[in-house]
């Protein structure tokens, strides 16, 4: 937990810096052009842009670990509220993409591994050439034009219907969409390392061992093999949550998901970095946790492993 | 080793089809296109095979084609000058914490950390909110994103090289430092830092587009894939193909790059052979 520090320290770091490397006035921002000098001075004595960089800084950091991130210039209301806010939108894309991406990953990759170079296999491998080559907002246009537009199946974008839906049939259906987008290329990702070590560990003695002591395939597969190549695919799960949370979001841009992503992307253009501020915080903030979630889980995977 | 890579097929298409672009994209003011930026609204929104216009209109009745053409100057040179740039920063960061232990290695180990404790195109996007969105800024922000992967390459190994007999040698005959990383110790990082790099430029033609898709990149009227692809969705249901296109350039330069960065590493790294 302690390593968690200086990294954690590193990053609000770099969050903080983000907002003071910008060339503008964050006064002339809030003020409008038809702001004083003397109006602009004093606001920006009000917010302490007048004193040295690491006092700033320090008083930040002092509201930050309160839960206070400032207010929102454009939405005029307390960041961490709608970053929270639409983040529930985030995990949910992220989470089902997560959930999709390991699953159909972890079957391709075994499907692939128990029967190397069959038709399954170069289709994986060619699945994943594509899923790695293609850009993730364009799989979003193509699948929205496709499935909403020229066959009607499915909502293009939003979370919710607008009349009537609020249920979770409606939030299924919109989420169809955005999380087969956004788990294409960690699924194909997934699935190719889960074969590569399950290629490995199916090479080993003890499987020969499992094989010849009369245990059924199946077992031998998932007991005795998967069991023993979750290290390294746990790993890159680990590594995919944090390309999904980056991806959400170009995802949600597409799809008009009202999620982190949308609301850091709207910040930007509206330039209101309190609230851009706010959205890559949480965002990283999730991200370390993720990874150190799954360090614990190495632990639990594989006994030998024990930190100090 | 050059017939290895002559009897992978699919490879040298797809180096023919990276030299096809980067020529057109070399070419471009030399080409016999029309103006990518000329606006020409009674003929806007053709579909491509239009008389005049091969690959129809835009929805201000730009021509695709010369666009397109033009775009891959744009979208090709972020590719691989922030590849590049990344590359130099993070292998020199990688040589120098490796080689030299105590703080240099503690302060670029750490700053590595901290870079990848965020989302990769998260903080491209949040350097480029600070920066102010452009092409220049977004190329700036991909590389600084970019540098740590080479950084964790390079150092790993030189870490290793570094205790290997010969480099030992070199130390116990007198050689100073500049030599044995320079005789020694870049020539084992070549290999593996060339196939870090092509499959990396693709990935970084990705990220350009995705920071131009967000409004975040290049700026209009420059035409660039990603601007293209963004600003056509408007129009998607009545012309798909001002937003396929630009897709489909996309994707396509991208797996070139992928499949000649795969037959590079197993042309230069014999223990990935395909199984």
């Amino acid at each position: 937990m302690l390593l968690l520090v200086p990294v954690l320290l590193g990053v609000s770091i770099v969050v903080f810096m983000v907002l003071h490397l910008s060339p503008g006035d964050p006064t002339e921002i809030m003020l409008g052009s038809q702001a004083t000098q003397e109006d602009l001075a004093r606001l920006r004595r009000e917010l302490g842009l007048t004193e040295p960089l690491h006092v700033q800084y320090l008083r930040w950091m002092g509201h930050v670990l309160r839960g206070d991130l400032g207010r929102s210039l454009w939405m005029k209301r307390p960041v961490l509220d709608e970053v929270l806010h639409r983040f529930q939108a985030t995990l949910v894309l992220t989470g089902s993409s997560l959930l999709l991406s390991t699953l159909g990953g972890l079957a391709l990759g075994l499907a692939s591994a128990v029967r190397p170079h069959s038709l399954l296999d170069r289709l994986s491998a060619v699945t994943s050439l594509f899923g790695a080559s293609m850009p993730v907002f364009w799989l979003g246009i193509v699948l929205m034009v496709v499935f909403s537009l020229w066959l009607g199946w499915l909502p293009a974008s939003g979370m919710w219907a607008p009349y009537g839906g609020g249920d979770l049939r409606d939030l299924a259906a919109h989420l169809v969409l955005p999380a087969v987008t956004l788990a294409a290329a960690s699924m194909t990702i997934i699935a190719r390392l889960t074969r590569s070590t399950m290629l490995d560990v199916l090479g080993q003695d003890y499987i020969r061992t499992a094989r010849a002591k009369g245990l059924i395939e199946g077992e031998v597969v998932v007991r005795h093999g998967l069991k023993n190549a979750l290290i390294p695919i746990v790993t890159v799960v680990g590594v995919q949550a944090g390309y999904l949370l980056g991806g959400a979001v170009l995802t949600e841009t597409v799809f008009a998901w009202p999620g982190v992503g949308l609301l850091m992307v709207q910040g930007i253009l509206a330039r209101d970095f309190p609230l851009v501020q706010g959205c890559v915080l949480v965002i990283a903030l999730t991200f370390v946790l993720i990874n150190l979630a799954v360090d614990l889980l190495y632990v639990y995977l594989d006994p030998r492993i024990h930190y100090e | 080793m050059n017939r290895r890579l002559v009897r992978n097929r699919l490879a040298l298409l797809a180096l023919l089809v990276i030299l096809a672009a980067a020529g057109a994209a070399l070419l471009a003011p030399h080409l016999p296109l029309r103006d990518p930026d000329a606006v020409d609204t009674p003929n806007r929104l053709h579909p491509p095979l239009t008389a005049g216009h091969w690959l129809g209109t835009d929805e201000f009745g730009r021509d695709l084609l010369a666009r397109l053409i033009w775009g891959a100057r744009v979208s090709l040179l972020a590719g691989v000058a922030t590849a590049g740039a990344a590359m130099l920063i993070g292998v020199a960061l990688g040589i120098v914490g490796g080689y030299y232990s105590g703080w240099t290695e503690t302060v670029v180990m750490r700053l590595t950390d901290i870079l990848m404790a965020f989302p990769y195109i998260l903080l491209a996007i949040a350097i480029v909110a600070g920066l102010g969105p452009g092409l220049r800024n977004a190329m700036i922000a991909i590389t600084i994103v970019g540098f740590p992967i080479y950084t964790r390459l390079a150092r790993g190994i030189v870490l290793s090289v570094r205790e290997r007999e010969f480099v030992e040698a070199a130390r116990a005959l007198g050689s100073p430092d500049r030599f044995i990383l320079v005789r020694h110790i870049v020539p084992q990082l070549l290999s593996p830092v060339i196939v870090a790099f092509s499959l990396d430029v693709g990935a970084k033609i990705l990220a350009t587009a995705g920071l131009s898709f967000l409004g975040l990149g290049s700026q209009p009227p420059t035409a660039d894939w990603g601007s293209m692809l963004a600003t056509g969705r408007q129009f998607v249901i009545l012309s798909p193909h001002v937003v396929m296109l630009p897709g489909l350039a996309i994707f396509a330069i991208v797996l070139a790059l992928n499949l000649v960065g795969d037959a590079l590493r197993d042309l230069l790294d014999p223990r990935t052979y395909p199984r």
